[in-house]
């Protein structure tokens, strides 16, 4: 028995989800008295992977294979579960990021394993049951879900384990696999990466405007806020709908669910369906001119006044917090 | 070209959740059920392909009787004809295997789900069909387009996008962007009383996974206001108080 963490990476790095998620199979690993296997697929240098050891893996596992250099879920599952069953494992983690949500349920059934994705607790084991907590009803809820299958997925959700510091010092080693071409059908064509923009779903502080901003011209003070807190900028349904944003950046219940730690509302009412995709934020800020915004019900912290006055002058307050800190 | 459209019945996206039964159970009562907002975007999408003589789409639906009119729903919106699987939805495992089951022993050249249904959020459907059928899937894309027996595919990735080429058939989940629901005009409601919905039984399969309970999200304390001229303060206390900045 062992469990196996899939270490995603992104051209060749780790971000910081990633080793959450490897601190929490660590965890488990220890819940189960047996050891942590981290596994990378794709072109990934000796001393980043060798980073996976700082937060507990026992063993990092690498597979250097030319035609596994870009992602193929088909391809990443297969060899995903030829490691699970090389390492006997019965737990495999995975960060529940837009490919690792099309990863994880093939690993699942490669494997006849249950899954729990989206999973943002440790699985509470007592009296030998296997019962994960996951985000239910677009965030409306949790469910606790329990496995009963002998093998099982879980699919962590980012931001919600924090990173711990597990130092093992171990060194990568090859994993040998063969590949078998049908897992190969879809080509990829192009990759295109918005480079300096902080991706909405690994964001720490979230910049969201709605239709109090009036029009897509008044943006440039929300992405100035949000360059200075190093913070991703999403928006409200109504925003992406009339074109003013791209979809990519609509949160709520049926665009994209946020967990940052800081999420600010400029002239978003709080509509249900956009609370639905933020309430597992740690920490809400709202600022809006109607005092009766449903919003301030579920915010933290909130300023009762126009986006237009209020906007200039926090993007002042936190230069001035930059300044001093 | 034949595509496959699997439809959830889902809370009207309005609905305020809540559950009976020491939180065991979801209360169902008074709430107004809907087709899943991104199945209905794979439908719109499926319908704009096959366009114009091109096709049929077929929709398919693993839940009760109580839950036909969504399936008529989906029928009025342009579905050719439909099938539901006569059972509850136990989980996304027992849905991608009915689903499968009625795939092996038909012909699509496509399969679309939504990315996720707004209940169980899973995302799994589409990238189980795949494994199960041994295809292709790709799981949230944000544009399909066909070329000859192709699929060009545009999904998200953290921070960006990816283009895929897939040749047929393949499975995918759509997010927004790939299409605009359509609203069901009249000649579509009348027609879609007629149009075929069979309703078959489902196959057998082993279990993964239970759900055993249900939380709410802790509430909120009281929101603490502070002026518009105050945002020094603001700053301050999210870096003191909360420490997020």
């Amino acid at each position: 028995m062992s469990v196996l963490v899939y270490a995603e990476n992104a051209a060749g790095k780790f971000k910081k989800s990633v080793f959450e998620t490897v601190s929490y199979a660590r965890a488990i690993a220890e819940q189960n008295n047996t050891t942590l296997t981290a596994i990378s697929i794709g072109d990934v240098g000796e001393d980043t992977l060798a980073a996976l050891g700082n937060y507990g893996a026992q063993k990092i596992l690498t597979v250097a294979n030319d035609k596994l250099k870009n992602f193929v879920n088909q391809a990443y599952a297969s060899v995903i579960a030829k490691a699970a069953e090389a390492e006997s494992a019965d737990v495999i983690v995975i960060s529940n990021s837009f490919s690792g949500r099309g990863l994880a349920p093939r690993v699942a059934v490669k494997l006849g394993a249950g899954i729990a994705e989206g999973a943002v607790s440790l699985p509470d084991q007592t009296n030998g049951k296997f019962i994960v907590k996951k985000t239910a009803f677009s965030g409306k809820a949790f469910a606790m879900v329990e496995l009963t299958s002998k093998v099982k997925v879980i699919a962590v959700t980012a931001n919600t384990y924090k990173v711990a510091d597990n130092p093992t010092g171990v060194k990568a080693q090859d994993f040998a696999v063969e590949t078998k071409e049908s897992d190969f059908s879809a080509m990829l064509k192009e990759i295109a990466k918005s480079a300096d923009k902080v991706s909405l779903t690994d964001a720490e502080i979230v910049v969201s405007g709605g239709r109090g901003l009036k029009g897509p011209e008044n943006w440039p003070m929300i992405e100035q806020l949000a360059d200075l807190l190093g913070a991703a900028t999403a928006c409200s349904k109504p925003v992406s709908d009339s074109g003013w944003r791209p979809h990519s950046e609509h949160v709520g219940q049926t665009g994209i669910a946020v967990s940052p730690n800081l999420y600010i509302a400029i002239g978003i009412s709080g509509a249900i369906q956009h609370l639905a995709g933020i309430s597992a934020s740690k920490v809400i800020v709202v600022i809006n001119k109607d005092a009766d915004a449903p919003f301030f019900k579920v915010a933290d912290y909130g300023i009762v006044g126009d986006a237009f006055d209020v906007v200039p002058k926090l993007i002042d307050a936190v230069k001035a917090y930059k300044a001093s800190a | 070209m034949n595509i496959l459209v699997c439809i959830s019945n889902v809370p009207d996206t309005t609905t305020k959740i809540t559950f009976t039964d020491n939180n065991t159970q979801f209360n169902a009562s008074g709430v107004q059920f809907i087709i899943n907002p991104w199945d209905e975007i794979a439908l719109a999408r499926a319908i704009e392909l096959t366009d114009g003589g091109n096709g049929a789409v077929t929709v398919i639906h693993v839940g009760e009787a109580a839950n036909e009119p969504t399936i008529r729903k989906a029928l009025a919106i342009g579905a050719t004809d439909a099938v539901r699987v006569n059972a509850k939805a136990h989980d996304a495992w027992f849905v991608a295997m009915q689903i499968a089951a009625y795939v092996k022993h038909h012909s699509f050249d496509l399969i679309l789900t939504g990315q996720e249904s707004i209940d169980y959020n899973g995302a799994k459907v589409a990238a189980m069909l795949g494994e199960i059928l041994d295809m292709p899937s790709v799981s949230i894309i944000k544009k399909l387009d066909i070329d000859g027996n192709a699929g060009i595919v545009e999904r998200e990735i953290e921070g960006g996008k990816e283009v895929l080429t897939i040749p047929w058939p393949f499975v995918v989940g759509t997010a927004e962007g790939v299409a605009e629901p359509k609203i069901p005009n009249m000649r579509g409601i009348m027609s879609a009383r007629t149009k075929p919905l069979t309703v078959i039984e489902p196959v057998e399969v082993t279990s993964t996974s239970e759900i055993i309970g249900y939380e709410t999200p802790a509430p909120r304390g009281q929101v603490k206001l502070v002026s518009t001229d105050e945002t020094t303060r603001l700053v301050e206390l999210l870096h003191t108080e909360s420490k997020v900045i």
